[in-house]
């Protein structure tokens, strides 16, 4: 059936079976291949999109629901302006090894910097819960989060861009 | 270590120096290249049939359904596969492995036939359409098991296996260990199993095979650490002339082992594309990722340390059961056995130590890996170091008083072990005493006993292990038979940039800054200027790949020496400029100077343009070399890690309090990489004491088969690690480096498990088996209590 989605800020069309999960649909469809399959359970987080600004795992939603729906992936953080905030914390802070997990990560991140510009450590903690790494054991990734809240504080410009 | 002008260091960012890294430019924005992100012109989709069953007969396999069903181009199974001889496939240990099974299956999700499709939702569709008739056999699910004498014969295709022992193998001196038994003033001992986990890396296995009918040649994209030896097992499996298989590796997420072995989809793969004419994609999902591909551990230990009156170890006696699943596909060197387990005298200096260890088949998954560790190290670590907590406290003693008292000692470097092991050098405590140090040891001793009178569980548990990483030197070290050397090639441009080709392959490892920096190291041209390229087989120098900690004791030896040879082309060429002889040539790099007249002098890059411009009748044009390393011993990293830890009495839940990880690597390349390297294996190691475990119930089915299941850290459970170091070189590698890519996962659940023994000790806990659950902790009090 034919779906209409907003994908970073560019509307997109595709013409999917019903049972075509969202993550397929971004990466085979869209030919965004930044959001990656981990675990096929919700349990990962790897497959983490941005749907109307909140985090959701697209490995467990049919492409079908996105449908009418702004989605933002990997590849819409960054702008005309540049890298997001959290785009290079991840890199100064080596919040990220073997890439796998990243996307994902940095979205849950940017969502929750949106929602809460100055969260505790326990906070970024809780809202990266939903997300595994393998490589890092969290504590450059939840550096990095605080260093892009840093960042956005500083740069009132920016981080209403 | 090369000497550089003063004001050039902080340019240059050589080794020591925290450079971002180069990798991240493309993973941040989602543009890493990974296997499922390769999409070829014509490519069909593979998925695999496999076994409910963990021991059944195959009456037969009826694929003309799937083969009717919509989108299906082929049906394979093992039928097809044995008529071009291809059923089977030799493993990593010179055993074999059903590609897809013909005469029976021997584990739950073995692969039993393959279907390929227009399109990856057709091809798991017409999964359902095969047709599979299975008489089911009596099941072996432990070595106790499969070593009594009325066990199902496992593997009764083999000639001359008449039951389920694989191996028997032995290292130390029985003899002497006997003697210092004999004598001992006291034994202690620990029987403990480490269960079988798994890497489960985020990223899944998959290849896409390309085989060109017409040419012969075989393109092979696939998430390997080690595509070299890959390329060699396949032109042996496959009867491929070598030079007509190019595998690449791309970019890989995450490996710890799982992507070191051969596993049947390739195989199947690559048959099917080279059947079809077409490119076949296999991408596993995450069910067949943890229930069919390289497991870890799998060890029931049985320990006993002789002591002295004095509290001096005199002998370690091991005996290990290994459960090697349905085929022996261990990715270990050829000569043993058990890998590198008989390290398992750790950091301790005493005379005698003997171990014994025999291998069964079972019905379970093959493919021992070394789940982040030096094959098998962490096994023997972990015994080791619970053996000698346990030691301590049984004669009284404070387990760090007991360490030291016992380990070897700085100026007993280099240190030959009971075992034969050569330490390459060690200052052990050193390190503990700055792990002690950081973690505040004596106050929290005191807290301690002020928290038990109040009916507090409070522990501290320690580990000082000693891992044995790098393999190896040639003699003793290889795969098949393929020596564990291996190879950087360097090229210095026109421009004074550089391209960088070595035999490793990254999988978040920071290859490719951290071996840029070896090469601004040696050369004076930063790291930003000097391009990595590793994982293609055909435009990378041979080597066997990334696992147990080698690339920086093989790959970046190789990448340093490599940088040498070139440099001495480069001094000829710089005498050429400057028109001195070349002994009158001083090299600070960047800058080759004439001695005692430093301000006469040429850089680096005004030497690479020479090399291609002006260079001295005689002598070849360019700037380049090659260079295949054979370490001469392996690098024995060490460090004491320190856990403070309260565990709940009602409910058995226990949290770590303190994590103190204190790690001598020697050099560090570039210290945030290694930090975030310690990071990622503590965390691995505390998933390990604390949820990680693949079990089986007696029907051979596989708990643990998705994430929902087999539990992983998150960031809420996982401890805030505090990290300290000391330096102690490797005297024998040309920049000091030792590996340290695992010594976390090897060293830290030993004192997880160490910190919750500490806190129970008084209510008479001895053991409890990885991994401590909650569950299993208050079974544990329980029963204390009911016994006391």
């Amino acid at each position: 059936m034919e779906i209409s989605i907003t994908v970073n800020g560019e509307a997109r069309t595709a013409d999917v079976e019903p049972r075509m999960l969202l993550t397929h649909v971004i990466r085979e469809e869209f030919e965004l291949t930044g959001t990656h399959l981990g675990c096929d359970t919700t349990s990962c987080g790897a497959c983490t999109v941005l749907m109307d600004g909140e985090p959701v795992k697209s490995c467990t939603m049919f492409g079908v629901q996105a449908d009418g729906r702004q989605v933002t992936t990997v590849e819409g953080l960054a702008d005309a302006g540049g890298l997001d905030p959290i785009q290079t914390a991840f890199q100064e802070e080596h919040g990220l090894q073997c890439g796998f997990c990243t996307p994902g990560m940095m979205l849950v991140g940017a969502a929750l910097l949106e929602r809460d510009p100055a969260p505790s450590e326990d906070d970024i903690r809780w809202a990266i819960s939903g997300n595994i790494c393998r490589c890092t054991g969290y504590m450059n990734i939840v550096k990095a989060i605080q260093a892009a809240a840093k960042a956005k504080a500083g740069t009132p410009a920016a981080a209403t861009a | 270590m090369s000497t550089q002008a003063p004001e050039a260091q902080e340019q240059i960012r050589g080794v020591g120096h925290s450079v971002r890294r180069k990798e991240d430019a493309r993973f941040i924005r989602g543009r890493g290249n990974y296997i499922d992100d390769i999409r070829l012109p014509g490519m069909l989709h593979m998925a695999i049939l496999r076994s409910p069953f963990a021991h059944a007969a195959i009456n037969g396999v009826d694929t003309a359904r799937a083969a009717a069903a919509p989108g299906v181009i082929a049906v394979v199974t093992g039928e097809l596969m044995a008529q071009h001889d291809l059923a089977w496939m030799p493993t990593m240990s010179g055993d074999t492995q059903a590609v897809l099974a013909t005469d029976k299956v021997r584990f739950q999700g073995q692969e039993v036939a393959a279907v390929v499709a227009t399109d990856p939702y057709l091809a798991k569709d017409a999964l359902e359409l095969i047709d599979v008739d299975y008489d089911p056999l009596d099941v072996v699910i432990s070595p106790q098991q499969a070593m009594a004498v009325d066990a199902p014969v496992i593997r009764d295709e083999k000639d001359g296996q008449s039951d389920n022992h694989i191996y028997h193998w032995e290292s130390g001196d029985q003899e002497a260990t006997d003697a210092a038994f004999a004598s001992a003033d006291r034994v202690v001992s620990l029987d403990t199993f480490y269960p079988r986990s798994h890497p489960a890396p985020l990223e899944t296995c998959g290849c896409i095979a390309d085989v060109d009918g017409a040419t012969g040649q075989a393109t092979i994209y696939m998430t390997s650490q080690a595509p070299h030896a890959i390329r060699t097992v396949f032109a042996l499996v496959a009867g491929l002339p070598e030079e007509n298989i190019r595998i690449v590796s791309p970019d890989i997420g995450g490996g710890f082992g799982n992507k070191v072995p051969v596993y049947p989809g390739y195989v199947v793969a690559t048959a099917a594309s080279l059947l079809l004419g077409h490119p076949v994609k296999w991408i596993e999902d995450r069910s067949e990722n943890l229930i069919s591909t390289g497991f870890a551990r799998d060890f029931y230990m049985h320990g006993e340390l002789a002591l002295n009156a004095d509290g001096r170890i005199a002998g370690l006696r091991t005996s290990l059961l290994a459960d090697e699943g349905a085929f022996h596909a261990d990715a270990q060197p050829s000569k043993l056995r058990v890998g590198l387990f008989h390290v398992v005298t750790g950091s301790y200096d005493f005379p005698a130590a003997h171990v014994v260890a025999d291998g069964y088949y079972t019905n379970k998954a093959p493919g021992g890996v070394a789940y982040r560790c030096s094959f098998r190290v962490t096994e023997a670590s972990y015994l080791i170091e619970r053996l000698v907590q346990n030691a301590a406290y049984e004669i009284g003693m404070d387990p760090a008083d007991f360490r030291k008292k016992n380990f070897i000692r700085k100026d007993q470097f280099p240190y030959r072990t009971p075992t034969g092991f050569e330490y390459d050098s060690g200052d052990y405590e050193a390190a503990m005493d700055l792990a002690l140090a950081k973690i505040g040891y004596a106050e929290l001793r005191k807290e301690q006993e002020a928290k038990r009178a109040e009916g507090s569980l409070w522990g501290i548990g320690l580990a000082s292990f000693t891992e044995a990483v790098g393999a190896g030197p040639h003699h003793d070290y290889d795969i098949l038979g393929l020596k564990m050397n291996d190879g950087a090639e360097l090229r210095i441009h026109p421009t004074g940039k550089a391209i960088l080709k070595i035999s490793s392959k990254t999988q978040g490892q920071g290859h490719e800054t951290t071996f840029a920096q070896i090469v601004a190291e040696e050369l004076g041209i930063q790291p930003e200027d000097i391009k990595v390229q590793h994982g293609d087989t055909d435009n990378t120098p041979y080597g066997l790949g990334t696992y147990a900690s080698r690339s920086t004791p093989t790959v970046g030896a190789a990448t340093a020496m490599v940088s040498r040879r070139v440099a001495e082309k480069a001094r000829k060429i710089a005498a050429h400029l400057l028109e001195v002889s070349e002994e009158d040539i001083e090299f600070t790099r960047p800058n080759f100077s004439v001695k005692g007249a430093p301000d006469k002098a040429v850089t680096i890059q005004d030497v690479a343009f020479a090399a291609y411009t002006n260079f001295p009748d005689g002598m070849e044009a360019g700037l380049e070399g090659s260079f295949y390393y054979d370490p001469p011993n392996l690098t024995f990293p060490f460090g004491t890690y320190a856990v403070a830890v309260e565990v709940d009495p009602e409910t058995g839940v226990w949290h770590v309090r303190r994590m103190v990880a204190v790690d001598d690597c020697g050099v560090r390349i570039n210290p945030m990489i290694v930090e975030g390297q310690i990071h990622g294996g503590l965390t691995e190691g505390y998933g390990i004491a604390a949820m990680e475990l693949i079990t089986f119930d007696e029907a051979g089915n596989c708990i643990g088969s998705n994430f929902v299941d087999y539990l992983l850290p998150t960031a809420v459970e996982t401890p805030r690690f505090e990290l300290g170091e000391t330096v102690t070189p490797s005297p024998h590698h040309p920049i000091g480096a030792k590996g340290v890519g695992e010594s976390a996962t090897v060293g830290s659940p030993a004192a997880y498990v160490n910190a919750v023994i500490d806190a129970l000790w008084p209510l008479g806990v001895r053991n409890i088996d990885m991994p401590l659950t909650s569950a299993k902790v208050w079974e544990a009090i329980e029963a204390a209590k009911a016994a006391s």
